[in-house]
């Protein structure tokens, strides 16, 4: 029996992403289904009932919800092809504190620059880049946060550099500057293409972010 | 078993500590324990989780983790007895879901709850019967979250029984009604018999007195603001 695997997504959201380069690196095949975040879909309120949020991946009727949590699932689903999580149970477990890091920190800070002015923006951006150098850290010499081949880790913190212009631009910043190491691994991840056939284009990002603030009547 | 040399520190007021030692105790894991003083952390504290500062840390043979979500897993992968969560993917992915709800919608909640006054309180309790309304559902018709024997998610939402009593006498209200989650209130009267769980839970008026004093401290500092 064939699978049926359904995504619902926004093609602006990190956490999106997550999964789709997870299914690309897997060799899934899978339906998309675009929401719009201010006028979200009845099967999205359905399936994900809790926290109404995208990405929801659906697979054969059945609903996972939280990026992590369906990257997860696909790498146990899938796990002939590309395995996204270590074998080791320490460098396992390394894996998902890094991306339970990343899940506290960088989007709500990210928020706070986009979204914000003055002295918040401000400390919010010194945050921002101590984060990074922190994963810097974490990176070391590796090519890739797995080690010499690209896994969760990757995954998780990946699609925010399609932010980078976003924060760079609202913030006057450059991330590049303090932090070379990383535009570098983002840039190396790019050139598969699980990754930059997922990977929305971070001008558009931008004019997606500004057109929230605006109908959340942020300046 | 894999052998080595395996240390919590932890705090025995915390709800986060408590069911790394429940895991290790169910898997029949030997650790020391080490206890920390929260509000003078000690420099082994530091130097295992020098990112977030937070109990519990699990060391395994020098090597430290943390996050006690992560460190169930890392548990769980290491000592094979006793399985914590289920073998099927998708049941991997609910348990996973429903401890990340219940560590971040029902403890906050219920903490939010006990700290808030008034309007505020009110809200805040109505929005914590909403998340416990969602784990009711989810343990209905069964004896434990994890199926006959306690598993993963039990260890997650274990904090329930004891540290949402102390916080609901604290806070003056009452969440976990067995009239709205009858459910719920059974799971926890089960969970909270069995002897491994007992054993590892600190003294209530040890607990109650944290909670109190905690509270104290936090609306001294709100009627201190200028």
């Amino acid at each position: 029996m064939a699978d049926e695997v359904v995504l619902l997504n926004s093609w602006a959201s990190p956490f999106g992403s997550r999964v789709r380069i997870a299914l690309a690196e897997k060799g899934v095949k899978y339906e998309i289904k675009e929401e719009d975040l201010f006028n979200k879909s009845p099967l999205l309120l359905t399936v994900n009932p809790v926290h109404n949020k995208i990405p929801v991946l659906i697979h054969n009727g059945k609903p996972i919800c939280e990026s992590l949590n369906i990257v997860q699932y696909i790498d146990e689903v899938w796990r002939g092809k590309s395995p996204l999580l270590p074998s080791d149970p320490y460098q396992r477990a390394q894996a998902r504190f890094w991306a339970d890091f990343i899940d506290k920190k960088i989007y709500e800070t990210g928020k706070k620059i986009w979204r914000g002015k003055g002295e918040q923006q401000e400390t919010a951006k010194k945050e921002l880049i101590e984060i990074f150098k922190l994963l810097e850290g974490e990176l070391g010499d590796k090519p890739y946060f797995g080690g010499n081949n690209f896994g969760f880790l990757d995954i998780a913190l990946v699609p925010f550099y399609s932010r980078f212009y976003t924060l760079e631009t609202t913030g006057n910043f450059s991330i590049e500057a303090e932090c070379p190491k990383l535009v570098a691994w983002a840039k190396r991840c790019l050139e598969k293409e699980s990754v930059s056939k997922s990977f929305p284009d971070p001008h558009k990002v931008y004019e997606f972010v500004l057109l929230v603030n605006k109908k959340l009547g942020i300046q | 078993m894999p052998m080595g040399e395996v240390k919590v520190i932890g705090a025995a007021t915390s709800l986060f500590s408590a069911r790394v030692e429940w895991a290790l105790k169910l898997k029949g894991v030997a650790y020391e324990y080490i206890e920390e003083d929260l509000r003078n952390k000690s420099p082994l504290l530091l130097k295992y989780n020098p990112i977030h500062k937070k109990v519990p840390v699990l060391v395994h043979d020098g090597e430290p983790v943390s996050e006690s979500l992560v460190i169930l897993e890392y548990i769980d992968e290491t000592w094979k007895e006793n399985p914590l969560l289920p073998e099927e993917p998708y049941e991997r992915a609910l348990a996973r879901f429903w401890a990340k709800f219940s560590d971040e919608k029902c403890v906050f909640g219920a903490w939010g709850a006990c700290r808030a006054e008034g309007e505020e309180k009110e809200k805040a309790i109505e929005s914590a019967h909403e998340s416990l309304a969602y784990l009711e559902k989810q343990i209905e018709g069964k004896k434990f979250f994890g199926g006959e024997q306690i598993g993963f998610l039990d260890l997650v939402v274990g904090w329930m029984p004891l540290w949402l009593g102390v916080m609901e006498e604290a806070g003056g209200m009452k969440l976990l009604e067995a009239e709205k989650f009858p459910f719920l209130h059974e799971w926890a009267q089960n969970f909270i018999e069995i002897p491994l769980i007992k054993e590892c839970m600190p003294p209530r008026e040890k607990l109650a007195n944290y909670f109190q004093a905690s509270l104290s401290y936090l609306r001294s500092l709100a009627t201190n603001k200028p």
